[in-house]
């Protein structure tokens, strides 16, 4: 056995190209809409992708759900188009149009041909604006939350992340899941889908990705005629949430011959000084790949789980450091005991000097290769936006995970792991595993 | 909302769209061992898709061995004469890559996708492990358990895919198509470094491969690392060609399935029909068969199931149509029935038969025609934004017995497919002495463990 291969890699870094190949244009409409390009025209289509902050957050008191049911309504009927007729128009374009609603959003990630773009835009322009939130089409709907609902119900997955949410969260809309209860989707009216496409979809928290065949004056264009008639403001966006997780064990029984695992606590904000060396730290410590202390813990070394991982999750309005993990039922609470000794060695000891060096490498290695394809640049851009980020940070970003020195993981090391508050949720028939509160 | 729901009755739709590709800059060649290679430029971006295809998948393997092809890919990840256990991924994440494989009925593949100037980096590992794995008994035993997590993961914890094996075992009397490509849990469990071996030895090697490099490359720079790096490794004398398959016997009976499960929220109904593969230069009857799919329930708003029985008859939250006509034996074509609430199962399965004779008495709605294959053609300009997603399709249709010219003429045939053609291969593949129709149902929790079988 040699290990000349690694040898070889790590004479070779160096020639990583460091930087993405993209050049990010901002424009600003004629009425004042803003986005950001990358003009691509290789190929005779634009990705777009659009994002509305709030999202199921937004929901009233007693009407938990009517955003994500809005959501599930906008392309089933708009203008003289009944869901039907709107759906027959968008495919003899061969247009795209995926709406999703999440705890801080609303995202639309739409795909025309140039050779019909005005139409195509023209539509999406009329469910955004002009849905029509028809009686038959709202019952049909509702129906298929309403299976969705109960089949979430009875999978594992779902049960723990709710649970975990539920204990993270509280009374925060991040407490409960935005697709609402039986009861609650049940008693929602028109009135109410109407109200909460007034509150969702508004100008003053919309955000916006262009990247394939338009140029900046088109897109300026196209954002007027997309976004210009939606009403300038909305619904008041929820307050931060109070992360109130205790250290402990959470067992939730459920016929099913594996367990599910979710673990965490509080997490980094996006904009802490110490942010970078957490991500750094944590890409070591749980990052995805078969490199991860986790992953050969629990994995390489004993076999224990098909896929751990850990990663720092910045929502809106509360940050997390959480986990994810699945063993058999009579397995799980060792792979639980070996994620709470990583955790508590992380905290105390850091990483090696190898370690940190290995991750830098594959971080600023692997960033370049996440612009693939016209609909991931959009997305990017659409989330650096929301971060509040500079089209320049594409350039600087990989000088600031370099910048990452071994003391700043020992500190923050100790500061982002807490095994004390390491919470744990499994769901399942785990063998030997106690609750602890 | 759709897409939720396709989820967890877990069926794999592979829309039109994953189906076309685009012919321009492709390139191929082949080595004097026997290694084929395909190369698609795309120069935007400086990256590069590295993939060698296996021609041998769990549908090669021995009665009483399932699980073995899958189990051997999660190994190959292990030593070799060159390289320590875990170096070759370790090195493609040093270098910003990643990599991983997958393995189905007809194929298995490893891929690296990372800065195009590794590229030459890449072939040296990956042709390292073409003829050179050198397994250790300590690698066994704990990766065979991360096996078994994988199979609770996917299958043991998931109603729907434990549902799909019983269909499948219940549509293949004697193809190894009916086994489960992770293996049957009691055969996946006992699986040894042996079997690993022999597998290994019956199948890896040059002359069994295919070589697809996608990206930011020049084809004539392919081939000369490719000749340095794999074109060194002798051809393996023990490749069968062609691949050893027992034939399924005429199906003369339908087949019916119930399963219960109290993890089934939402009951339904699935029934698959044998149908035909594409085959290479004759791909007419399956893409007659793909676009019947479309027309019948490629869309939750404007195909035929929708529009009778979600929006007209309203006895349906859900209904769907499926085929994939990659294979390298039969496949099959499903359909999916969800009934809304206040319907049973049986009603359910009556209006879907119902909806489906009254489709082949009037025929294929000429503008629903129209917009599938406005949409076909649009995925073959969507398909160019996408390298990797291209280099798959052409691995996969490789690996299923097709050619180079089959896959770049199959947005043609597809094209040219007649509403009259979709009747006529709808009339022949609809025959219910073909079929296994299966009910998913919730049942009583039982209070044990053995819930899942």
């Amino acid at each position: 056995m040699t290990r000349v291969f690694l040898a070889l890699a790590l004479t070779l870094f160096a020639a990583l190209p460091a930087r993405a190949a993209v050049d990010i244009q901002e424009v600003t409409s004629p009425g004042g809409i803003e986005a950001w390009l990358v003009e691509e025209d290789s190929i005779p289509f634009l990705a777009l992708e659009i994002r509305f902050l709030g999202g199921t957050s937004l929901d009233p008191e007693g009407k938990r759900g009517v955003t994500n049911l809005m959501t599930g309504l906008i392309e089933e009927g708009a203008g003289d188009m009944d869901a039907r007729a709107f759906a027959a128009a968008r495919d003899g374009l061969a247009a795209s149009y995926d709406f999703d609603a999440y705890g801080d959003g609303i995202s639309i990630s739409a795909r025309f041909l140039t050779e019909n773009r005005d139409e195509a835009v023209a539509l999406l322009r009329e469910a955004l604006v002009n849905p029509r939130f028809d009686e038959d089409a709202i019952e049909r709907v509702r129906a298929q939350v309403l299976s969705v609902i109960r089949s979430d119900a009875t999978d594992p997955n779902e049960i723990a992340g709710r649970a975990f949410d539920a204990l993270a969260f509280g009374d925060h809309p991040y407490g409960t899941t935005g697709d609402g209860t039986l009861e609650s989707v049940t008693a929602l009216t028109r009135d109410d889908i109407v109200a909460a496409h007034q509150n969702a979809l508004t100008r003053d928290r919309v955000y916006v990705g262009a990247s394939g065949d338009i140029t900046a004056d088109e897109l300026g264009a196209l954002l007027d005629t997309l976004l210009g008639d939606l009403p300038e403001a909305g619904a008041p966006l929820p307050g931060p949430a109070n992360v109130a997780l205790t250290g402990g064990v959470t067992v939730i029984p459920f016929e099913t011959p594996q367990s599910v695992a979710v673990f965490g606590h509080v997490g980094l904000p996006r904009d802490d000084p110490d942010f970078f060396a957490a991500f750094v730290t944590n890409a070591i410590f749980g990052g995805s790949g078969r490199q991860s202390r986790l992953t050969e813990e629990v994995r390489e070394k004993r076999g224990l789980t098909y896929g751990v991982g850990a990663w720092l999750a910045n929502y809106d309005n509360a940050d997390l450091l959480v986990g994810r993990m699945a063993s058999a039922n009579d397995r799980v609470g060792e792979a639980i005991d070996v994620v709470r000794d990583e955790w508590a060695k992380i905290a105390a000891e850091g990483v090696t000097e190898t370690e940190l060096e290995e991750a830098k490498t594959y971080l600023t290695g692997a960033y370049p290769l996440r612009f693939e394809g016209n609909a991931p640049i959009a997305r990017i851009m659409v989330g650096m936006q929301t971060m509040d980020l500079d089209p320049d940070y594409i350039t600087t970003r990989n000088d600031k995970v370099n910048a990452v020195t071994l003391e700043d993981v020992r500190r923050v090391a100790a500061r982002i792991y807490q095994p004390e508050n390491l919470r744990f949720v499994v769901v399942g028939q785990p063998e030997g595993v106690e609750p602890v509160n | 909302m759709r897409n939720l729901i396709a989820a967890f009755v877990s069926i794999a739709l592979l829309p039109v769209a994953a189906q076309s590709v685009q012919a321009a800059d492709v390139s191929t060649f082949e080595l004097e061992n026997g290694l084929e290679i395909v190369v698609l430029e795309d120069h935007r971006a400086p990256a590069v898709v590295h993939m060698v295809w296996y021609r041998v998948g769990s549908a090669d393997e021995a009665p009483g061995k399932s699980g073995i092809a899958h189990f051997l890919e999660h190994l190959m990840f292990k030593a070799t004469d060159e390289l320590e256990a875990g170096e070759l991924s370790e090195t493609v994440a040093l270098n910003g890559g990643s990599d991983n494989a997958f393995t189905s009925y007809d194929y298995t593949a490893y891929f690296q996708r990372v800065a195009a100037d590794r590229l030459e980096l890449m072939m040296r590992m990956e042709a390292s492990r073409m003829d050179g794995l050198a397994l250790v008994p300590e690698d066994i035993a704990t990766e065979r358990d991360v096996v078994i997590e994988e199979r609770n993961q996917r299958t043991e914890n998931e109603p729907g895919a434990l549902f799909g094996e019983q269909r499948r075992a219940a549509q293949y009397l004697n193809h190894a198509y009916g086994r489960p490509i992770i293996g049957w849990k009691h055969e996946a469990e006992a699986l040894t470094l042996e079997d690993a071996q022999e597998f290994y030895e019956a199948h890896y090697g040059p002359n069994n491969a295919i070589l697809i490099v996608a990206g930011d490359v020049e084809p004539e720079e392919v081939l000369r690392l490719a000749e340095q790096y794999y074109g060194v490794i002798p051809p393996n004398p023990n490749i069968v060609v062609p691949r050893q398959r027992v034939e399924e016997p005429p199906q003369l009976a339908e087949r019916r399935i119930i399963y219960e499960d109290p993890r089934i929220a939402n009951p339904y109904v699935i029934r698959t029909y044998m149908a035909p593969e594409r085959d290479p230069g004759a791909q007419e009857e399956a893409a007659a068969l793909t676009l019947l799919a479309e027309v019948l329930g490629g869309s939750g708003t404007t195909s035929v199931l929708a529009e009778k029985l979600q929006f007209e008859t309203q006895q349906a939250l859900y209904t769907s149509a499926f085929y994939s006509g990659q294979s390298l034996d039969d496949t099959n074509f499903g359909l999916v029935i969800l009934p809304a609430d206040g319907f049973s199962l049986e009603q359910a399965e009556e209006a879907l038969d119902g909806a489906v004779a009254e489709f082949l008495e009037e025929g294929v709605d000429p503008e629903a025609l129209d917009r599938i294959k406005m949409q076909i053609r649009a995925s073959q300009i969507y398909a160019e934004d996408d390298i990797s997603g291209l280099a798959r399709r052409y691995g996969s249709a490789l690996t299923s017995g097709l050619t180079v010219e089959d896959v770049q003429a199959w947005p043609d045939i597809l094209d040219a497919v007649t509403g009259e053609d979709i009747i006529a291969a709808a009339r022949r593949v609809f025959d219910r002495r073909n079929a296994v129709t299966g009910w998913a149902m919730p049942a009583p929790a039982t209070g044990t463990d053995e819930v899942t079988q």
